[in-house]
């Protein structure tokens, strides 16, 4: 569904991407590794449009789709929930996810039963919905941004670290719901450094070494890959 | 009073500053709006003013319909103002403001010499659509400034609205928080970016209609109505749509307040006053929170 192949990124004149070549299937939930600055992050915004990709093809359901206007990807079904989370701080909780219902083709039926659904899984939110997303905990702005993401109906997440200084609590809602987003068939491309909820969530794993994928595995033979996981990771 | 200013002088002055502080505020708020969303100070922005009450004074001349003008006024400088933002402004999005304050700059002075080209130097004026009065103490006070500041606070609660409940009100809001995440949920940062311009112009034209009955309409308006409604927007802090309403009264007021004291031409000051003061000691305005 999602194939990018050989893509280089840069900001400016540094070379960031040396030729990433990722696939992630239908709902698939799959991972991406590697230490501070490898890439993971840039990664995730070069398929979201933000970043433009100098060389190499970025394929979505077969269309090239690198160089695109990031505003045009949300309609084919992917969606980002980016690493500092982005809340709009000054709207709402409910007027955040509004940002991804109000959209052509959502009838007043699908909006309730996509809110319905969110508020289940996050009932902080609905308690929440008339305050500003800014006033909400590290934890909930997380959850708001997921929520919103899920909004779109995509067919794939982005979700850069999403359990990144949330406390044990919430990191187990994040599970749940990468597990609840699984089962619906949605994609995710998971970027995170806590080795033992990728592991747990993902059929398949990617590890990046400076701008690059060095090595594939499956989550039991990552584990059984000590070495790998060392010089990767370094834990 | 110790200075000696009869009471019913300073109530005239009260209803004076508040009328011209709600056109003030129509203009201040489509200025503050555009700056909020793409940080590009406009200062063609008066010239949209000017633009909309030549275009009201030309309806008005050729219909005899003064509401009929404000609103050809009002939808011809939307979509010009539309046309200006994709052809002059989208290119330059995210470079040094000073490009943009440059590019608005030129579109300032193309559209004043356009003016005298299509209109000719002499000033224009609109025959009021209300013509009667009301007995304000000892003067006989014009019903229509009330209509207009009225129909000014009409206009801006309905970009309120808009803004608050609309489906595309709130992708403006992201926009203005945001632009890249708005543009990661689907919202189509580009026109939204063109469609708050074009509101924006529209809103200008609609106060150089209004303006037109009471002050006229020449080619160089433009200056004075952008130079006003900057002081207002840096008072009201910038981007801030409820701060620059309130900073567009509190000036006007202030102003109008001035005058019972110096000669109104010299009352002017005080808006600069409140302007350097503003930026010497809480430049990111008075009328937002404090920053933390």
């Amino acid at each position: 569904m999602l194939a990018l192949r050989d893509v280089h990124t840069y900001y400016g004149k540094s070379h960031i991407l040396h030729g990433v070549t990722i696939d992630v299937g239908p709902g698939e939930v799959v991972g991406l590794l590697g230490r501070n600055g490898v890439g993971k992050s840039t990664t995730l915004k070069t398929i979201c449009g933000l970043v433009r990709p100098a060389e190499g093809r970025v394929e979505f359901e077969g269309r090239n789709v690198a160089g695109w206007a990031p505003h045009k990807l949300p309609p084919l079904g992917i969606a980002y929930v980016p690493e500092d989370r982005r809340i709009f701080r000054l709207l709402t909780v409910l007027e955040n996810l509004r940002t991804g219902l109000d959209r052509r083709g959502v009838t007043e039926a699908r909006r309730q039963q996509l809110l319905e659904k969110v508020y289940h899984h996050f009932p902080v939110l609905r308690e929440r919905r008339n305050q500003a997303g800014g006033t909400l905990s590290g934890g909930e702005q997380q959850m708001l941004a997921i929520a919103r993401a899920m909004m779109l109906e995509p067919k794939i997440i982005l979700l850069d670290e999403p359990t990144e200084g949330l406390m044990p609590r919430m990191v187990g809602q994040i599970r749940e719901i990468i597990r609840v987003l699984h089962e619906e068939r949605v994609a995710i491309l998971l970027v995170e450094q806590n080795l033992p909820l990728t592991l747990e969530v993902s059929s398949r794993v990617y590890l990046m070494e400076k701008g690059i994928v060095r090595h594939q595995a499956t989550p039991d033979e990552l584990r059984q890959q000590h070495d790998v996981i060392r010089q990767y990771l370094g834990v | 009073m110790s200075v000696g200013i009869p009471l019913d002088q300073i109530a005239i002055q009260t209803v004076n500053g508040i009328v011209n502080g709600m056109i003030l505020a129509l203009v201040a708020s489509g200025l503050t709006l555009i700056f909020g969303i793409m940080d590009v100070v406009n200062f063609a922005h008066g010239d949209l003013v000017m633009l909309g009450g030549f275009t009201g004074a030309s309806t008005l001349a050729l219909t005899g319909n003064f509401w009929l003008a404000l609103l050809v006024a009002a939808l011809t400088i939307a979509v010009l103002g539309a046309a200006l933002q994709a052809s002059t402004l989208r290119p330059l999005l995210g470079r040094d403001p000073l490009t943009t304050i440059l590019a608005t700059f030129g579109m300032s002075l193309v559209l004043q010499k356009y003016a005298i080209w299509q209109w000719g130097p002499s000033a224009r004026s609109l025959k009021e659509p209300i013509t009667g009065q009301f007995t304000l103490f000892y003067l006989q006070y014009p019903w229509y400034r009330v209509a207009t500041a009225v129909l000014a606070a009409a206009i801006i609660g309905g970009l309120y609205a808009f803004l608050k409940y609309g489906r595309y009100g709130i992708w403006i809001r992201a926009t203005t928080q945001d632009r890249i995440m708005a543009q990661a949920m689907g919202i189509p940062v580009p026109i939204v970016h063109t469609v708050v311009f074009a509101i924006g112009a529209s809103m200008a034209a609609a106060s150089g209609v209004l303006f037109g009955p009471l002050g006229g309409v020449t080619q160089n308006m433009g200056a004075d109505f952008t130079l006003r409604a900057f002081i207002v927007v840096v008072v009201g802090g910038m981007g801030n749509l409820g701060g620059s309403i309130m900073a567009s009264i509190f000036i006007s007021l202030l102003e109008a307040y001035a005058s019972l004291v110096v000669s109104p031409a010299q009352a002017v000051i005080v808006s600069f006053m409140a302007l350097i003061l503003t930026l010497l000691f809480r430049p990111t305005g008075l009328f937002v929170p404090t920053p933390k």
